[in-house]
């Protein structure tokens, strides 16, 4: 029985990655507008990096986040979401089977690869409710026995734990029997990946050495042995290899008990939360960090002119933010919104599929958060600005007849960096929080659209419900939790490691 | 034993501070060190002791350790640095040992502590009559009816004028000057045995200096307090000290009484600090710079700390570290020459070498043919509007700069002195067109500057340069050496090409006195000094004829001083420079400079060459100012105090503009302002003492 299970799995991930490869030859890739968004900033943050590589005075703060423990597992925390978002925002439409005049037909639906990798939980819906882990539903049916009697009970789901004959028997010991072979697995391929890794780092690190100094094999040789135990005794790498071994037990238990339970339950049309709950972390980052791309050159460009022009320029975006910030942003946001779905619903025929549509919305809530949320980078950093331009290397650029452009990006830009990197990283979680809100009200993401707010809003009647359907909602609530509380440590870490008051040498 | 000759012809001091009947020891310092919490020591084995009535001095460069000294005896130190061992016995209290309450209690009652920012160390939300109150209240037991008076009472004692009514005033109503008075009336309030003096005058004009250090003088004789006096300024030493001791690299390294010092200074250190003083008589000579820096931090501790800067090392000094020798009559010093045979032998050959004596300097300066005139400022005035409410209505003008007339030729040296906030960087800004001028004529080798389009004054740019007054704000923390120097080039295009850039940045580096490898470094690896070094780099790079110096040595060590100052005067005469020096350091304008412009709220008020304004000045601010600044030889003319401060230059006094604090005012310097004398053909003052 259990080995049928597991040999179900690996048969779902193979399904999953094999019509992943089909997706090459005959689906249809699909790029959202949302999905452009992510690629440019995906690229913008690689460029970045490669450009702080070469910069020791920019390496350095980083340095300092790289030393915190706090910062790195929670880094740790938020890449797996990215992933998860990022698998998600690879968008291709199926091609159908039959075929019309030799044409290739594509399904409706657009599908990402993250759904191809969970088709498994996605396409396992159940009729309504169940708990999670449950093998019966959440709401009684009148059944006919092999006898013929009707009878009023709960029946057995379709799906989650169909391979149990007795589920009143067998339901504990078989979670607990998966709950522990799940948790060694993950922890064999955890350690395995590790070591895996760390032999490919020194592999990495001797090729580097003897292709960078033929002949200077001995440094190689000193160096190469040491680094992993080395490496261990330092106090982060240490919290991070605990975390990512935790990391791969969780999943490990979630993903054999996935394969035959609901692990957090359906919701009312049956559909598996997990999926919903990961599906809306793509929703999430989109919009903490989409916002930002959109906001960020509005601040910066603004506030810089600001601070450095003074004058009229200074008076002109002073007005326009002042009058911004005064007006309620909820109304701002709801009346933006509303306009938008107007828009939509009159030009149906601009979009080719619902997802498309859905996709336009949640852009044009990107847009909107990010007008109404730039004043306040924008204000800081016209005030260090204004305190910049005072600065004598300003005024010695300046008595070279240094051009007033150039002064702004050679010297003021890359001074009010930390500003703005603190900034962003700080306002990701309270975007995300933002949309829930936003969403639960009414006005945020397409209902279509997977998000917290979604999420939250369907279970707000659900909890009216008796007895009361609580895992959809404490599964945003802890999906939620654990993305903003890992950003909100990141963003400490970072503005801890920037900040120019706690003077480290 | 003779030290070097040229220190032996210091004058007797003249401004000698009051002997007092000096008593028993008050503070008795023993072997104290003070350690970072990592190991580093920031203060190493340090032995005084303090008599009462007595003012010990503790000289000392900066990050030497003295203000950590100072706060080890308050046990007042930061988190993270505390004292590892040693002893402090304040009138036979062992401090360390106290618990925190007492210790309180002998804060502000028994030691009493003011310190360099008058600014930041009063509460900016009490009135100054309530922060005195509060010692009152504490230390005295005073209660109710009594404190008051007795705040006026010593607010008078410190010389602040109409003192019940500023008594219940705020700090930002006050000037600096008045504030670091509030301070020495809040630690006098507790009548303290011993006062620690932390640098009590760095930030205030020498006028103010003047007035601060005179109160405290005066206010030790009436008490009969000891004195812990910090400073890194001889001047200041050879005033108020009766017993000093040399700091370097948290060690006492030299400890003598004044007289002893200043006549025969026997640590090499001490010895350089003397001679790397500029003034006048050496004007023909670089200075005696020493090379290097302070050491940092947590430095080696085998060896003489002052061993890679010291020109008198051998082996030994590298190897050990130099005991304590206690030579005749008190003065002890730390080092090698006076403990070791090698050493006194060193010393014995020093002494037979006769020196030649010193070119008589003053002369070269002021005799020199003069060039054609190379910058020519005619009636220059800068008004800064004032501004009030919503609709920002101008309401009156900041007379920062109001017709100031400059006429700088070719390959000299002009000086610009005075009070803070005089108007003096004003004027350089304004001559490079940083600031728009609001009348009169800049004209620059032959060119007109006011009025031109940004296009053609970009022309004229490469010509005139700045450099700035602090050196860790005026370089881009987030651009490397390189491209720091490259930004010139690049604006007003010099080199052709990257090869030549490159090459002319090396070339630059070398000129300046920096390894070529520093190129590819950013400015916060390197320490002050050559952070000014850099900064002329940068200037230079564009192959200017007139510099504007604005206060290039002010943040700087004497040490490194003379170094930035030596570079300065060599890079003249190479390349023909002329130098608009802006100072409020009369020493470095007498050693540097050609001529001299007095300047006294947004005019000048007398020029001259160095000779005749420093030393026959007509214009008494001019003979205020000089008078005021503390000199270590003594030769100061009779003291003519400034009482007051400078007025705004957004209200100033009709008439002269000096009239509200000049001594000699009559009748008619209050009504209209005087016009120009020649005292000289070059020397002009504007005042109607010289033109009877
Ligand atoms: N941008 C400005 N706006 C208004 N007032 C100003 C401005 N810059 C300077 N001032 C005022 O002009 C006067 C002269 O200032 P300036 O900086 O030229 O003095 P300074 O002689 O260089 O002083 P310091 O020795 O302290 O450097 C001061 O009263 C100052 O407050
Ligand atoms: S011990 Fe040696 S190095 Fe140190 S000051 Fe004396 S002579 Fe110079
Ligand atoms: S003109 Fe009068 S007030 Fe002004 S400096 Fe001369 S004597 Fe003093
Ligand atoms: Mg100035």
């Amino acid at each position: 029985m259990n080995q049928a299970a597991h040999v179900s799995i690996l048969f779902y991930a193979q399904n999953a990655l094999f019509s992943e490869f089909n997706a090459g030859v005959s689906n249809m890739p699909v790029i959202l507008w949302t999905d452009v968004m992510i690629y440019v900033l995906l690229a913008t943050v690689l460029t970045a990096a490669l450009w702080i590589r070469k910069r020791p005075y920019l390496v350095l703060p980083w340095q300092r986040v790289a030393k915190d423990s706090v910062g790195m597992v929670s880094l740790l925390l938020l890449s797996l979401f990215v992933l998860v978002g990022l698998l998600d925002t690879m968008h291709y439409r199926a091609a159908l089977p039959e075929k019309s005049n030799g044409q290739t037909v594509y399904s409706a639906e657009v599908l990402s690869v993250f759904d191809a990798l969970a088709t498994g939980i996605k396409s396992r819906t159940e009729k309504t409710y169940s708990a999670p882990l449950a093998a019966y539903l959440y709401a009684k049916e009148s059944m006919e026995t092999s006898e013929g009697k009707i009878l009023r009970d709960y029946p057995r789901l379709r799906y989650g734990g169909a391979h149990l004959v007795d589920p009143q028997r067998e339901l504990l010991g078989d979670v607990l029997k998966r709950t522990g072979i799940g948790a060694l697995e993950g922890l064999l391929i955890g350690v395995l990946l590790i070591v895996v890794s760390n032999m490919l780092f020194h592999f990495f690190v001797r090729f580097r050495t003897v292709w960078s100094s033929t002949g200077r094999e001995e440094i190689s040789k000193d160096n190469r042995l040491p680094t992993f135990t080395r490496a261990v005794k330092n106090k982060p790498f240490k919290a991070l290899l605990i975390t990512a071994l935790l990391i791969a037990m969780l999943l490990g238990i979630t993903v054999n008990l996935a394969a035959v339970y609901h692990v957090l339950g359906t919701d009312k049309v049956g559909q598996d939360v997990l999926y919903l709950a990961l599906k809306s972390i793509r929703t999430g980052l989109v919009i903490g960090t989409v916002t930002t791309l959109v906001m960020l050159p509005f601040a910066l460009l603004l506030g810089i002119a600001a601070g450095y022009f003074r004058g009229w320029v200074d008076d002109v975006i002073q007005y326009i933010y002042t009058v911004l910030s005064s007006i309620p942003s909820v109304l701002l946001i709801a009346a933006a919104v509303l306009m938008m779905q107007v828009y939509i619903e009159m030009h149906p025929d601009w979009f080719e599929t619902s997802a498309a549509r859905a996709d336009l919305r949640l852009l044009f809530l990107c847009l909107i958060l990010g007008v109404t949320s730039w004043t306040g980078l924008c204000r800081l950093l016209r005030g260090e600005t204004l305190k910049l331009r005072e600065l004598e290397y300003i005024q010695a650029a300046q008595a070279f007849g240094v051009s007033s452009s150039r002064i702004l990006t050679r010297h003021i830009v890359p001074n009010v960096m930390h500003i703005v990197l603190i900034a962003v990283v700080m306002d990701f979680s309270s975007l995300v929080l933002a949309e829930a809100v936003l969403s639960y009200v009414g006005v945020g993401v397409d209902p279509s659209t997977m998000s917290f707010g979604t999420l939250i809003n369907s279970a707000r009647l659900e909890m009216g419900r008796e007895p009361m359907v609580w895992w959809t909602l404490a599964a945003a609530f802890g999906f939620m939790l654990v993305l903003v509380l890992a950003a909100n440590l990141f963003a400490d870490a970072v503005r801890d490691a920037f900040d120019p008051r706690l003077n480290r040498t | 034993m003779k030290s070097d000759p040229s220190f032996n012809q210091l004058r007797p001091l003249t401004s000698a501070p009051p002997e007092i009947g000096r008593g028993e020891f008050i503070l008795n310092v023993e072997r104290l060190v003070t350690r970072l919490n990592n190991g580093a020591r920031i203060v190493d084995d340090i032995s005084f002791s303090i008599k009462q009535g007595e003012t010990f001095a503790l000289l000392g460069e900066s990050g030497c350790g003295k203000s950590m000294t100072a706060l080890s005896l308050m046990r007042l130190l930061p988190d993270g640095i505390r004292v590892a061992s040693g002893d402090i016995k304040l009138d036979e209290e062992d401090i360390l040992a106290l618990p925190e309450y007492a210790m309180r209690k002998v804060r502000g009652g028994q030691m009493a502590m003011i310190f360099q920012e008058p600014g930041l160390s009063l509460n900016p939300v009490m009135t100054v009559g309530d922060q005195i109150a509060e010692v009152l209240i504490l230390h005295q037991q005073l209660r109710g009816k009594e404190v008051h008076p007795r705040c006026v009472e010593l607010l008078e004692q410190v010389g602040i004028s109409d003192a019940s009514r500023r008594a219940s005033e705020y700090p930002f109503q006050l000037s600096g000057g008045m504030k670091q008075r509030v301070m020495i009336a809040m630690a006098m309030a507790g009548h303290p045995k011993l006062l620690i003096a932390d640098e009590p005058t760095t930030a205030l004009d020498v006028t103010i200096q003047a007035q601060v250090l005179k109160l405290l003088r005066d206010t030790q004789q009436k008490t009969g307090m000891a004195l812990l006096l910090i400073t890194h300024d001889l001047g200041v030493v050879a005033q108020m000290a009766h017993q000093v001791g040399v700091m370097y690299a948290g060690q006492i390294i030299e400890q003598a009484s004044r007289e002893q010092l200043f006549a025969r200074p026997a640590h090499p250190y001490t010895q350089k600090l003397f001679a790397a003083l500029p003034d006048a008589e050496r004007s023909g000579q670089p200075l005696a710079a020493i090379p290097g820096n302070v050491p940092p931090l947590g430095a080696p501790l085998a060896a003489c700390r002052f061993a890679p800067r010291c020109d008198k090392a051998w082996a030994l000094c590298h190897e050990q570290v130099p005991e304590w020798a206690q030579l005749e009559n008190g003065h002890g010093v730390r080092c090698h020459l006076y403990t070791s045979q090698m050493g006194s032998e060193k010393l014995n050959l020093k002494a037979s070498l006769s020196h030649a004596p010193p070119t008589p300097g003053g002369e070269g300066v002021g005799t020199e043919g003069r060039g054609t005139s190379l910058l020519q400022v005619e009636n220059l005035q800068v008004h800064f509007p004032i501004r009030k409410g919503i609709l920002q209505r101008t309401v009156g003008y900041v007379k920062a700069v109001d017709g100031v007339s400059i006429n700088i030729p070719e390959g000299r040296t002009l000086a610009l002195v005075g009070e803070s906030g005089c108007g003096k960087t004003t004027v350089g800004k304004a001559l490079l067109q940083l600031i728009t001028p609001t009348a009169g004529s800049v004209r620059f080798a032959g060119h007109e500057l006011i009025g031109i389009n940004a296009g053609q004054l970009r022309k004229h740019r490469a010509g005139m340069q700045m450099i700035f007054q602090d050196p860790y704000a005026s370089l881009n923390p987030k651009m490397r050496v390189a491209e720091i120097l490259q930004e010139g080039m690049d604006a007003l295009s010099i080199a052709k090409n990257s090869d030549e850039r490159q090459r002319r940045i090396d070339e630059l580096l070398e000129q300046v006195g920096l390894e070529k490898t520093s190129k590819w470094r950013y400015p916060h690896e390197f320490s002050g000094g050559q952070r000014q070094r850099i900064a002329i780099a940068r200037v230079l790079a564009v192959n200017p004829n007139l510099l504007i110096c604005d206060e290039p040595t002010s943040a700087l060590d004497v040490s490194v001083q003379a170094q930035i100052l030596n570079l300065l005067k060599s890079l003249q005469q190479q390349l023909g420079l002329s130098y608009l020096f802006i100072s409020h350091n009369l020493a470095v304008v007498e050693y540097l400079a050609h001529e001299v412009y007095v300047m006294y709220l947004g005019r000048i008020v007398e020029r001259g060459t160095v000779k005749e304004v420093l030393h026959a000045p007509k214009h008494p601010y001019t003979q205020a100012l000089l008078s005021a600044v503390p000199r270590i030889d003594g030769q100061g003319m009779k003291t003519v105090r400034l009482p007051g401060e400078m007025p705004s230059p957004s209200h100033p006094p009709q008439g002269c503009h000096f009239h509200t604090r000049c001594a000699q005012v009559m009748a008619k310097c209050r009504e209209v302002y005087p016009t120009e004398t020649l005292v000289s053909t070059t020397h002009r003052v504007h005042c109607y003492l010289a033109a009877e």
